[in-house]
């Protein structure tokens, strides 16, 4: 992928906590979420900080844009380049939204139960968007035909009416970094538990839950 | 037979398998709840019974009718909400403003606002001035588009600079960009040859 234009030479990005970014990686990163966001079956820690960076960029390269001649052919090109972006980025949040509006009982009480130093898996306006989902959902219920029930029927417990994400769909992925001593479950009665070894740029299709830790820690990549 | 008429309802919704919305079926649900309120009640009673003059043999209607009530209120709710993701579909697909044939069928006014407010600050939240994730919804493919005018609009300017005349079946060849906002309200037409 072709640099994003940057005239006057700002090619650092400073990811908070991080190593300075050239644009390139960064949008590397973004691809990245995007993907294990589009093909994770659960809601995967939020990376804001990227998020917050490619706001960032996408202004910067707009308003180079705007100073480029107008009908050069380079603009076109620049053009498609944010629109590529802007697209990723997009159809990252909604991956995510979709998952928090489908799992939202599962997510806000994983929210609850979440240690002092754990990070959260929502960022904060996710996790307002939740709340709220939540709430709007309830008082619907509530005002159209839970009040108008039996006493003891008039509430609905949303962590068992609503289904959890499948972890054991299977996905397909590619190592980034060496794993040994995967331990792979039996599938029928009669196989028995094996451990498999995960070569770097390997790939492979598994069930999730089998390399859901992988994931978060990036040694692996859904593809 | 008790819990005939929820199944109804879910079978209603199951029909239209393509997400569209049918009408609100506030027959129906009236119907299902005055069930569940003469089950109630009956239990009610078969349980001072029960326990007043030791009639055991009751409880297993009891039991009969506390599952019907639970079925019931599973089905009431489990339609309400596929209806609800429905409607939640309609404001990815149609925008903030929904055409008024889709609106008439909704029966959840309350809810569809603030699920569009709830939408909109997380948006403007994003960034510095905020990001519309309804919008670019499928990657760019190419850089201009074949677009014809399906009515009137009038002036329309580009970012060269130049003004395009938008009238009614007039086509054009313009930046995608531009368009997709148009094209999603039904003023332009992608033209696909």
């Amino acid at each position: 992928m072709s640099d994003p234009p940057s005239d006057d030479g700002s090619d650092a990005i400073h990811d908070d906590g991080q190593d300075v970014m050239t644009p390139a990686e960064l949008i590397a990163k973004l691809e990245e979420a995007w993907l294990n966001e589009k093909f994770s079956p659960e809601l995967l820690e939020n990376r804001s900080e990227v998020v917050e960076c490619v706001m960032e960029q996408l202004t910067h390269m707009e308003a180079n844009l705007q100073r480029v001649k107008k009908g050069d052919a380079k603009a076109s090109m620049h053009r498609m380049e944010i629109d590529r972006i802007r697209f990723v980025l997009s159809s990252y949040l909604r991956s995510r939204l979709q998952k928090i509006e489908r799992f939202f009982p599962h997510i806000l009480e994983r929210e609850k139960s979440r240690g002092e130093g754990d990070p959260s898996l929502l960022s904060p306006e996710e996790f307002a968007f939740a709340k709220e989902y939540h709430a709007n959902t309830e008082t619907y219920l509530k005002a159209v035909a839970l009040k108008r029930m039996p006493p003891n029927l008039q509430t609905v417990d949303m962590l068992k009416a609503v289904p959890e994400p499948c972890l054991d769909s299977f996905v397909f992925l590619r190592v980034k970094e060496r794993q040994e001593n995967i331990l792979i479950e039996p599938e029928t009665d009669d196989q028995r538990e094996y451990v498999v070894d995960m070569e770097e740029g390997s790939q492979h299709l598994m069930r999730y839950r089998t390399i859901a830790p992988l994931v978060s820690s990036g040694a692996v990549q859904l593809i | 037979m008790f819990c005939e008429k929820a199944i109804e309802l879910i079978r209603e919704l199951q029909r239209m398998s393509d997400g569209q919305l049918p009408a609100f079926n506030e027959d129906g649900l009236r119907q299902i709840l005055q069930e569940m309120e003469s089950l109630y009640e009956q239990n009610q009673s078969d349980v001072n019974e029960a326990k007043s003059d030791g009639r055991a043999e009751l409880i297993p209607s009891i039991k009969l009718r506390h599952c019907c009530l639970l079925r019931n209120q599973r089905c009431v709710a489990a339609y309400l909400y596929d209806r609800l993701l429905r409607i939640r579909a309609l404001r990815w697909e149609y925008g903030s403003v929904l055409p008024a044939n889709v609106r008439f069928h909704m029966c959840a006014e309350e809810w569809f606002s603030q699920y569009k407010k709830s939408l909109a600050s997380f948006m403007r939240s994003l960034g510095a001035d905020g990001l519309d994730i309804t919008q670019d919804m499928k990657p760019p493919k190419s850089l201009y588009i074949e677009v014809r005018c399906l009515k009137d609009h009038g002036e329309f300017e580009i970012d060269d600079g130049t003004v395009i005349l938008l009238k009614k079946n007039s086509q054009h060849f313009l930046p995608r960009w531009k368009c997709e906002q148009l094209i999603r309200q039904g003023v332009l037409e992608h033209v696909m040859s």
